[in-house]
């Protein structure tokens, strides 16, 4: 029989008036991978940071085998065998990966000196333990996103946890890479260890789990056995109500004129040779996994990286991008992967962000900007993109992650792009924000704009793309039109290079 | 809910101008200015005399002016270590025109010149070469100081043109120059920050510099230009320091450009860029000015004055961490 290692009984939380956790019962049993579902805002991170020590709960109580206990920090929560993995790796990327693995922690020898012979040899046990070769003396920082997270997980080991907590760790990573991460987590279940795993995507929380809870505006929506669940009905769960559908149909097919060319563009760190044309109105996907170099080539296109060669050609005219303020000039936009650190200024207000590129159309006399215009144009893109605000003097900080990237999205429809690369628009952002967001790049190509639209969500590429590009290593291995593309062919191109 | 939006709007009522007061960035300093003010005039009541405020504003603009320039970089998440040395170098360029003889127009011009282009140096190495603000900046206070010593040897220059001294040494209804000079350049410079696309643009480079860059922002040519307009600031109060003076002195300015970070950062500026005011700025170099002068006046030992300062650095800086928490 299964027993409880812990068990969250009728938690409260609230932050100065805002109930995050409303009576929230949670119980995680021996050996099992659970599913923890919720919009954002839905109160699954508080609940974890409650179960971590991070918050004290206003009411309920916390069990640990049937025993009543108290976290108080996150050091009890360490004691009790709980680990967290965060979205954002907690590593220094300028020391090893086994000094990483024994951080405060360290394997020593006469007191004071550390033992790098023992620290290596451990973190070469647990890393074949994951059948992933990694050399453990190497910085972390020069690792990839897969492999450092796989230093992160085995960090979490080293302290011999009986619980895992996951939060969104398959946001960084291919496909291939989330079915080996799949398969460390079953083998960690079949050790003892029990999971949670936070997740925004459905498919993920269906292939790996073994059961689902659901939270909603900090109250348990739903559980089920994940045998026993289907999308539709984990979304409605989330949601509270039936979502018509993720994607919206296209209504017009692409054109045929050409508005953007690459001709044979090369550049570090690993472009060879990629060449594309993009039409007006077409939504050109652009899939591979990570490290495939697919935001690499986006930042050679608008010239935030300096190209070694290669043509870009706007309408059939050469035009020279050297920098970003040339790709704004000739109507290219490009929407960063990571809003918080590159898309968008958190400290300034919704309106300052959205007329960030267009500054020069937002004045009155020379060089003076002119609130009116500003506010004007602000609050057509606040309206258009039903982004969630008090009111355009709200601090971008503030918002929650699908609203900030509507903000983010703005700021370049503001600037009337003819060419907009988008680049993962909606990691980490909620269901229902994420069905705005595709809403909005269907409408934008019906509209005429071309997109180059880089993710990496199958069925977002799947769906969305009228064409399909597919990298691996820097090169396009494969063009694939709508009918031709399932995730199968994508997969084997992206895979294999050929 | 209804609890989030309450609670969000309970934030915005309340009874409206003293708490919009309050609540801005600079009331905390203000209040410290005054009582300090009342502290010191309590003890030695000359400090309140018309006499003592006439030396004392016009010492505190000299700092002003360049503190603002500084502000400038610090805006940006820069640093400019130059503007003691460019203070000097400015000073003796102009100084050196007037001696010889050239228009006393033309050698302000020289002068401001001289700060203008030494500054766009140290911008063309931040932005161009892509050096950390404060290597190109440190390497400009000794450039710049010790051009100052091969020029003069470390003599004063001296014959400096009687009606040049107006700028140092005059004023106008009863208010000193260098006052008049502090109030146009600040609200220049406010006007410039608050509602210029110049502006607008260094204060999104202080918040994030990335996500400017990639918004089609040419912030390698702002970052050129405030290290520019800190030289320009300092260049200022160099020529005013000459016609103070009578004369342009070697070691005119030394140790300035920790002066006008404090004066920055007390006014509520930070290092990590994107916040602060110019009339902030002001407060700051006021209340350092009138530290010096109230502990001269409280006759206190001037080896309390720099350890006093250091304590109030400490204490504005924890203030406003802890405020903004």
């Amino acid at each position: 029989m299964t027993r409880d290692i812990f068990e969250m009984i009728d938690i409260y939380k609230s932050f100065g008036g805002v109930e995050a956790l409303r009576g929230v019962h949670f119980n995680i049993r021996e050996s099992e991978i659970i599913g923890l579902l919720g919009e954002n805002g839905a109160g699954k991170s508080t609940l974890m940071k409650v179960l971590t020590g991070v918050h004290q709960p206003d009411a309920g109580e916390i069990h640990s085998r049937g025993n009543p206990i108290k976290i108080h920090n996150t050091v009890d929560a360490h004691e009790l065998g709980i680990s967290t993995i965060f979205q954002e790796f907690n590593l220094c990327s300028n020391l090893s990966a086994a000094e990483n693995l024994f951080l405060g922690n360290e394997k020593k020898r006469y007191r004071f000196f550390v033992d790098y012979g023992k620290q290596k040899e451990k973190a070469l046990d647990l890393f074949s333990m994951f059948k992933v070769d990694i050399n453990p003396e190497i910085p972390v920082g020069r690792l990839g996103v897969a492999q450092q997270q796989l230093v992160e997980i085995a960090k979490s080991l080293t302290f011999s946890p009986s619980l895992l907590i996951m939060d969104e760790p398959t946001a960084s990573l291919s496909e291939k890479e989330i079915q080996n991460l799949f398969a460390i987590m079953r083998d960690l279940r079949s050790r003892g260890i029990s999971i949670v795993f936070i997740s925004h995507k459905l498919e993920e929380v269906l292939e790996v789990t073994d059961r689902i809870v659901v939270l909603r505006d900090g109250k348990n929506a739903g559980e089920v056995a994940t045998s026993d669940a289907s999308k539709g009905m984990l979304i409605s769960m989330m949601v509270g109500r039936v979502l018509e559908n993720l994607y919206t149909e296209r209504k017009h097919k692409p054109g045929e004129e050409v508005i953007f060319e690459a001709l044979a563009i090369n550049g570090p760190p690993n472009s060879k040779d990629v060449s594309f044309t993009l039409h007006k109105g077409e939504i050109l996907g652009l899939a591979g996994l990570v490290g495939a170099g697919r935001t690499e080539l986006a930042s050679l296109l608008i010239g935030a990286e300096k190209r070694t060669s290669g043509v870009t050609k706007i309408r059939g005219r050469e035009v020279r991008i050297d920098s970003p303020v040339d790709a704004v000039r000739n109507g290219i936009g490009y929407l960063p992967e990571d809003r918080k650190t590159l898309g968008l200024n958190l400290g300034m207000s919704t309106r300052e962000n959205i007329t960030m590129g267009i500054h020069d159309r937002v004045v009155s006399i020379y060089g003076f900007i002119s609130r009116a215009k500003e506010e004007k144009v602000s609050d057509r893109f606040i309206g258009e993109l039903r982004i969630k605000v008090e009111n355009r003097e709200q601090k971008v900080e503030n918002l929650s992650g699908g609203n900030q990237q509507k903000v983010a999205i703005g700021k370049w429809l503001a600037t009337e792009p003819e060419v907009l690369i988008l680049d993962e628009p909606t990691r980490g952002i909620d269901v229902g924000a994420k069905a705005e967001v595709h809403r909005i790049i269907s409408e934008l190509a019906d509209n005429g704009v071309g997109i180059l639209l880089i993710s990496s969500e199958m069925p977002e590429i799947l769906h969305l793309s009228d064409r399909i590009l597919v990298m691996h290593e820097g090169e396009v291995t494969a063009e694939l039109s709508r009918d031709e593309a399932t995730q199968e062919s994508i997969m084997h191109a992206a895979v294999s290079g050929a | 809910m209804s609890s989030i939006e309450d609670a969000v709007q309970g934030k915005q009522r309340g009874p409206g101008i003293v708490r919009a007061i309050l609540r801005k960035r600079e009331a905390g300093i203000v209040l410290a200015l005054i009582i300090m003010s009342l502290v010191i005039t309590a003890v030695a009541p000359r400090f309140a005399s018309g006499q003592n405020l006439y030396l004392l504003s016009r010492q505190i603009s000299l700092l002003a002016i360049v503190a603002m320039g500084e502000f400038f970089t610090i805006l940006t998440a820069g640093i400019d270590l130059s503007v003691g040395s460019l203070i000097g170098v400015s000073g003796v360029t102009c100084g050196l025109a007037l001696a010889a003889g050239v228009h006393p127009l033309f050698a302000v011009l020289i002068g401001l010149c001289t700060g203008f282009c030494a500054g766009l140096f140290s911008g063309w190495l931040v932005s161009y070469v892509g050096l950390t603000p404060f290597i190109p900046t440190l390497a400009m206070l000794s450039l710049a100081r010790g051009a100052i010593w091969v020029i003069t040897k470390g003599w004063p220059i001296t014959n400096i043109p009687k009606p040049f001294l107006f700028i140092g040494r005059g004023d106008l209804l009863g208010i000193p120059f260098p006052v008049i000079i502090m109030f146009a350049l600040g609200i220049v410079a406010h006007i410039v920050l608050r509602y210029t696309v110049f502006g607008r643009r260094i204060f999104a480079i202080g918040g994030n510099e990335q996500a400017t860059f990639l918004s089609g922002i040419n912030v390698k040519k702002i970052k050129l230009f405030v290290y520019g307009i800190s030289g320009f600031f300092a260049s200022v109060t160099g020529i005013i320091m000459v016609a103070r003076f009578d004369s342009a002195q070697a070691a005119m300015g030394t140790g300035w450009e920790l002066d006008a970070i404090a004066s920055a950062v007390i006014g509520g500026a930070s290092l990590m860029g994107g916040a602060g005011s110019v009339i902030g700025v002001f407060i700051g170099a006021a209340i350092m000015g009138i530290i010096q002068n109230g502990l001269v006046l409280m006759k206190v030992s001037a080896y309390w004055q720099t350890l006093i300062i250091g304590g109030i650095i400490i204490l504005a800086a924890t203030l406003d961490r802890v405020k903004n928490k």
